[in-house]
């Protein structure tokens, strides 16, 4: 038995991966959502628009700034696996999905709570970036981790008349 | 040095335009970090290294991009945009432009 596992150690060692990667990679993906909507539900007092406009508002703008976050994530050896499996079929990669949302929405609420940090209103013109970064990013077409930059204008609102002194 | 990424800054007028400012820099990570990053590929998740190398280069390229800015003697950057691509392995590239601008307060007084 175990000189069969020696001559196999290839074989072994990807099917380890493959269960770590499947084990490790969903905890920590359920672990992030779960903080990523506690935080969304903290910060849902705080509007974020892709308008450029801050008419709506309808007050007086104290100072405009540049908000940014940003976050690399990368994919787990097990879901690498099913989308070089899907490639061979086409259709859509639901792996990938949920690596670029958690990654996009992560990067919005680092720059919201970098806004919050500023003491800003609302922030508007907000722009999200994606780019596939890293070693595998240059080798194949295989994408190992995403980069999601996420900017906008934080507007802070004028202090109260009563907080001048 | 005010920076904002829509066309104007709110609450004041712009007065004159210097045209395009940039910053970039090219970043590689040392070779702890890639291999913890190596690691980190099989099981998913946050690369923490990679996340804090960017947003270095981000910094430096933004500050890159002010200090020009205040060469020509502007005093905001508007429509502020963000790029990244790797140029080579393990290595990326972050570049940020905008429009150079001098702002005064709407009542026309600077």
């Amino acid at each position: 038995m175990g000189e069969f596992i020696l001559q196999h150690s290839d074989f072994f060692i990807f099917i380890f991966f493959v269960a770590l990667g499947y084990g490790a990679g969903s905890l920590m993906e359920r672990n992030h959502y779960r903080s990523i909507r506690k935080r969304e539900q903290a910060l849902l007092s705080l509007p974020v628009t892709t308008t450029e406009h801050e008419s709506f508002i309808g007050s007086e703008i104290g100072e405009a700034t540049l908000v940014v976050g940003s976050v690399v994530v990368s994919i787990d050896y097990f879901k690498r696996l099913l989308a070089i499996l899907r490639n061979i079929f086409g259709g859509a990669v639901t792996s990938y999905e949920s690596l670029v949302d958690r990654a996009r929405r992560e990067a919005i609420l680092r720059m919201k709570e970098a806004a919050r940090q500023q003491g800003a209103a609302l922030v508007i013109n907000l722009r999200l970036e994606t780019s596939a970064i890293g070693q595998q990013a240059n080798r194949k077409r295989q994408v190992g981790s995403v980069e999601a930059i996420a900017y906008g204008t934080a507007i802070i609102l004028p202090a109260a008349p009563g907080d001048d002194g | 040095m005010i920076l904002t990424n829509i066309e104007t800054v709110p609450g004041k007028t712009i007065v004159e335009h210097y045209g395009i400012v940039q910053g970039s820099t090219v970043r590689a990570k040392h070779i702890g970090r890639d291999l913890m990053a190596g690691l980190k590929n099989l099981v998913g998740g946050e690369l923490k290294g990679y996340t804090e190398l960017l947003q270095d280069s981000r910094e430096q390229a933004l500050a890159r991009l002010s200090e020009q800015a205040r060469e020509l003697g502007a005093n905001a950057v508007v429509n502020i945009r963000f790029a990244t691509s790797s140029v080579a392995q393990g290595a990326a590239e972050l570049f940020v432009y905008g429009t150079a601008v001098t702002v005064v307060d709407e009542m026309g007084e600077q």
